[in-house]
C-alpha cells in the first residue's frame, strides 16, 4: 500500500542542463554567423563589401533587381534548375522503381553506379563530361550545364524516393488491384500519393543542388552564365554589396525550399 | 460437376523455390465452395491457408491445376479482372483518402456516376455504424472502425465471393467477439460467400457453414465444424481442434461401426469413422474432455452406469477456469482430462468412476 500521506517526491536535479546551451549556441554561431554577416552587408550603406555597419539602405536591393547581366544570370540558372531537376526527378523516379520492384543481375552495381556523381568530386566528373561532350562535338553551353546538372541531380531525387517506396505497404497496391483497379489506376491513386511528397522532397533538393552548382558548371558552360558563376566572377573585379544583396535573396530562397523539402519527407500517416 | 461451385480448386499447387529446393506451400488442393457458404480455411502459419486464398484472390498464380470462378477458368486472371474483392490483415485502407473514399474506391474505379456513389457510401456508412465517420482519415480510426471501413470497402461493389484474411487478428480480444457477431451477420444478410482465413479455432468453429483444416500446404480435413470437432479425419486434426484425451490401444473386435479396443489390458468400446483398421493393429482413441462423465464410485444411483465404458479414477489435479473445472484424473488406461460443470469444489481424496459413450470415442490411425 502506497502511504498517502508521505511528502512529494522532489525531482532529481539535473546537472548543469546551461551548459549543453551554450556549448550548441557557439557550435551554431560558428556556422551561422558568417551568413548573418552577408545579410548584414547587404544592408549596409558602405559602397564596399565590409563593416562596420554605417546605415540601413535596401539600395544594394534595387541596383541588384536592376543589372541586367544579373538579371539575365540569373534567369539561366532557374531555367537550367528547372529542367535539371525534371530530368534528374523524372529518371530517378523510374530508377527507384526499378530497384524497389524488380529483382536484375548487377542490381547493387546499379545503385552505385547511379550514386557515383555525388560521390565523385565535382572536378572528376566535370572533367569527365568536358572530354565526352567535345568528342561528341557537343557545343558547351547551357545544355551541356543542364545535363550535367541533371547527372548529379539524379542520385538526390533517388535517394528520398526509394527510402519512401521501401516504406510502402504492398498490401495497400493489392487492395487497389483487388477492388478493381488496373495497373495505371494503381500508380495514378494509390502508390504515386503514397509517394508523392517524397518526389517533392527529391525534385526541391536537386533544384537547390543544381541552383548553386560551380564546380562542374565552370567544366561544362559557354557564354551564358549561371548566377553562381557571375557572382564568382565579380567577386574578383568589383565587389560591391550588390553580390551580398544577392546572396541574402538566394539564401532565403533555399531556406524556404530546403525547410518545404523537410516538411514534406515525413510519410503519410498510415 | 464440380466446376458448378461459385468457387473450384481444381488440384492446385504453388511451389516455391528457395535455394535449390522446391517448396510446396499449396499441394494438390481441390476445394469447392458454394455459393451463401461461410467457408474457412485453418491452420496455423505456414499451413498454406493464407497462400491458398491468394490463389483465389489472383495475388499468386499456381505452378499446377486451375482455379474456377462461377464455373469459368480464371487461373492466370490478374485480381482487377475477378468478382473477388479481399479483406486484409491490416486492412490496406488508403492513408490518403478519406474514410468515404476509400469506400467509394472500387465504385469510382467503376466509373459510378457521381450521385450513385454517394448515396451507396452514405447507405454502407450507415449499414457499418459509422455514418459520422466520412470525412476522417484512417488513421484517425480504432481499430474495430478500420475494420468496419474495410468491410464495407470489399463489400460496396457487390463480389460474388468475399476473402477475409485473418480479419480479427490486429483488434483487442474484447472487440473481436463484438466484431465476429457482426460479421456473421453481414454474411447472413448479405447471402455472400465468405472465405475466411483463420489460425483460431474457435472463430473457425463459431463461424463457419464448413472449415477446411489445412497442414503443410494441404487440406487435412473439409466438413462442418460439428464433423471437424466430433470426427476428426487424423490425429493432427483431432490435436489441432480443441482439447482431447488420446489413448494408445489394440484393435481386437469389430462389429459395425463399433469397435473393441485394448486398452492397458482393459476393453474399451469405440467408434469407427474410417474403414476399420485391421485386427490387432494398434490405433488411437480420441475421447473430449467434456464427453467423460464423472461420478462418485460410491454412487450406484447415477445415469451413468447406462455408459458403455467405465474406469475408475484417482483425482490428481483440479484447476478452477471460471465458468468450468479442468480435472485430471488418473485411471486405469491412463491420465484423462476432463471438464466439469459446477461450482462446487471437488476433493482430491475421493475416489470416482469416469464413464463415456461409445459414440464419444473415436478410432483413429496412430499418427
Amino acid at each position: 500500500m502506497p502511504d498517502v500521506s508521505s511528502p512529494a517526491i522532489a525531482p532529481r536535479p539535473q546537472r548543469r542542463p546551461w551548459l549543453l546551451g551554450v556549448w550548441t549556441a557557439i557550435a551554431l554561431g560558428f556556422l551561422y554567423l558568417p551568413i548573418g554577416v552577408v545579410v548584414l552587408m547587404s544592408v549596409n550603406q558602405s559602397r564596399i563589401l565590409s563593416l562596420p555597419f554605417t546605415g540601413f539602405t535596401l539600395d544594394w536591393y534595387g541596383l541588384a533587381l536592376a543589372d541586367a547581366p544579373l538579371r539575365a544570370a540569373l534567369g539561366n540558372s532557374l531555367k537550367v534548375a528547372a529542367i535539371a531537376t525534371l530530368f534528374a526527378t523524372g529518371l530517378g523516379l523510374l530508377a527507384a522503381f526499378a530497384i524497389y520492384r524488380y529483382q536484375f543481375w548487377g542490381k547493387t552495381a546499379f545503385r552505385l553506379a547511379l550514386n557515383l556523381p555525388i560521390l565523385l568530386p565535382g572536378v572528376v566528373t566535370g572533367v569527365a563530361m568536358l572530354a565526352y561532350f567535345s568528342s561528341l562535338e557537343l557545343g558547351l553551353g547551357l545544355g551541356t550545364v543542364i545535363l550535367g546538372h541533371g547527372v548529379f541531380g539524379l542520385p538526390v531525387a533517388l535517394g528520398p524516393i526509394l527510402t519512401r517506396l521501401g516504406q510502402f505497404p504492398t498490401a495497400l497496391e493489392e487492395a487497389a488491384y483487388d477492388l478493381g483497379a488496373r495497373p495505371v489506376q494503381v500508380f495514378r491513386d494509390v502508390l504515386f500519393p503514397y509517394i508523392r511528397s517524397a518526389v517533392v522532397a527529391g525534385a526541391l533538393l536537386a533544384f537547390t543542388l543544381s541552383f548553386d552548382e560551380v564546380v562542374v558548371t565552370i567544366f561544362l558552360t559557354g557564354r551564358d552564365n549561371t548566377l553562381p558563376m557571375e557572382i564568382w566572377g565579380r567577386l574578383r573585379t568589383n565587389i560591391t554589396p550588390e553580390i551580398a544583396a544577392v546572396a541574402t535573396v538566394i539564401l532565403t530562397v533555399s531556406s524556404i525550399l530546403v525547410v518545404a523539402s523537410q516538411r514534406n519527407s515525413a510519410p503519410p500517416s498510415a | 460437376m464440380q466446376t458448378q461451385s461459385l468457387v473450384y480448386l481444381d488440384r492446385v499447387s504453388k511451389l516455391y523455390r528457395s535455394g535449390g529446393a522446391e517448396i510446396y506451400a499449396v499441394r494438390d488442393v481441390t476445394l469447392a465452395v458454394q455459393a451463401g457458404e461461410f467457408f474457412s480455411l485453418l491452420g496455423s502459419s505456414g499451413s498454406g491457408k493464407t497462400t491458398t486464398l491468394r490463389l483465389i484472390g489472383g495475388f499468386e498464380q499456381p505452378e499446377y491445376g486451375e482455379v474456377y470462378l462461377n464455373g469459368e477458368v480464371v487461373t492466370t486472371q490478374p485480381p482487377y479482372c475477378r468478382p473477388v474483392h479481399t479483406v486484409f490483415q491490416s486492412y490496406a485502407l488508403f492513408p490518403h483518402l478519406s474514410v468515404a473514399e476509400n469506400i467509394a474506391y472500387p465504385l469510382a474505379i467503376a466509373r459510378t456516376p457521381r450521385e450513385e456513389i454517394d448515396a451507396q457510401v452514405r447507405d454502407a456508412l450507415k449499414m457499418f455504424q459509422i455514418p459520422e465517420l466520412g470525412d476522417r482519415r484512417p488513421h484517425q480510426l480504432s481499430g474495430g472502425q478500420q475494420q468496419r471501413v474495410a468491410l464495407a470497402r470489399a463489400l460496396i461493389s457487390r463480389p460474388k465471393v468475399l476473402l477475409l484474411d485473418e480479419p480479427l487478428s490486429a483488434l483487442d480480444a474484447k472487440i473481436r467477439d463484438e466484431v465476429r457477431q457482426e460479421l456473421k451477420a453481414v454474411q447472413r444478410q448479405t447471402n455472400l460467400t465468405f472465405i475466411y482465413v483463420t489460425h483460431d479455432q474457435d472463430e473457425a468453429l463459431a463461424l463457419s457453414d464448413r472449415i477446411a483444416v489445412m497442414d503443410q500446404g494441404q487440406v487435412q480435413q473439409l466438413g462442418t465444424p460439428r464433423d471437424i470437432y466430433d470426427a476428426p479425419a487424423s490425429l493432427f486434426v483431432a490435436q489441432f481442434i480443441g482439447k482431447a484425451n488420446f489413448l494408445r490401444g489394440t484393435i481386437v473386435d469389430v462389429a459395425g461401426d463399433r469397435a473393441t479396443v485394448l486398452v492397458n489390458g482393459l476393453a474399451l468400446q469405440a467408434r469407427l469413422s474410417s474403414p476399420a483398421p485391421a485386427l490387432n493393429t494398434e490405433v488411437t482413441l480420441m475421447v473430449r474432455p467434456e464427453r467423460l462423465r464423472l461420478s462418485s464410485a460410491a454412487d450406484t444411483q447415477s445415469s451413468t452406469h447406462f455408459l458403455e465404458n467405465q474406469v475408475s479414477a484417482t483425482l490428481t489435479q483440479s484447476t478452477y477456469i471460471g465458468a468450468v473445472q479442468e480435472l485430471r484424473l488418473t485411471t486405469a488406461v491412463g491420465d484423462l482430462l476432463t471438464t466439469q460443470l459446477g461450482q462446487a469444489p471437488i476433493h482430491a481424496s475421493s475416489s470416482f468412476t469416469l464413464s463415456w459413450q461409445a459414440e464419444d470415442c473415436l478410432v483413429l490411425p496412430v499418427d
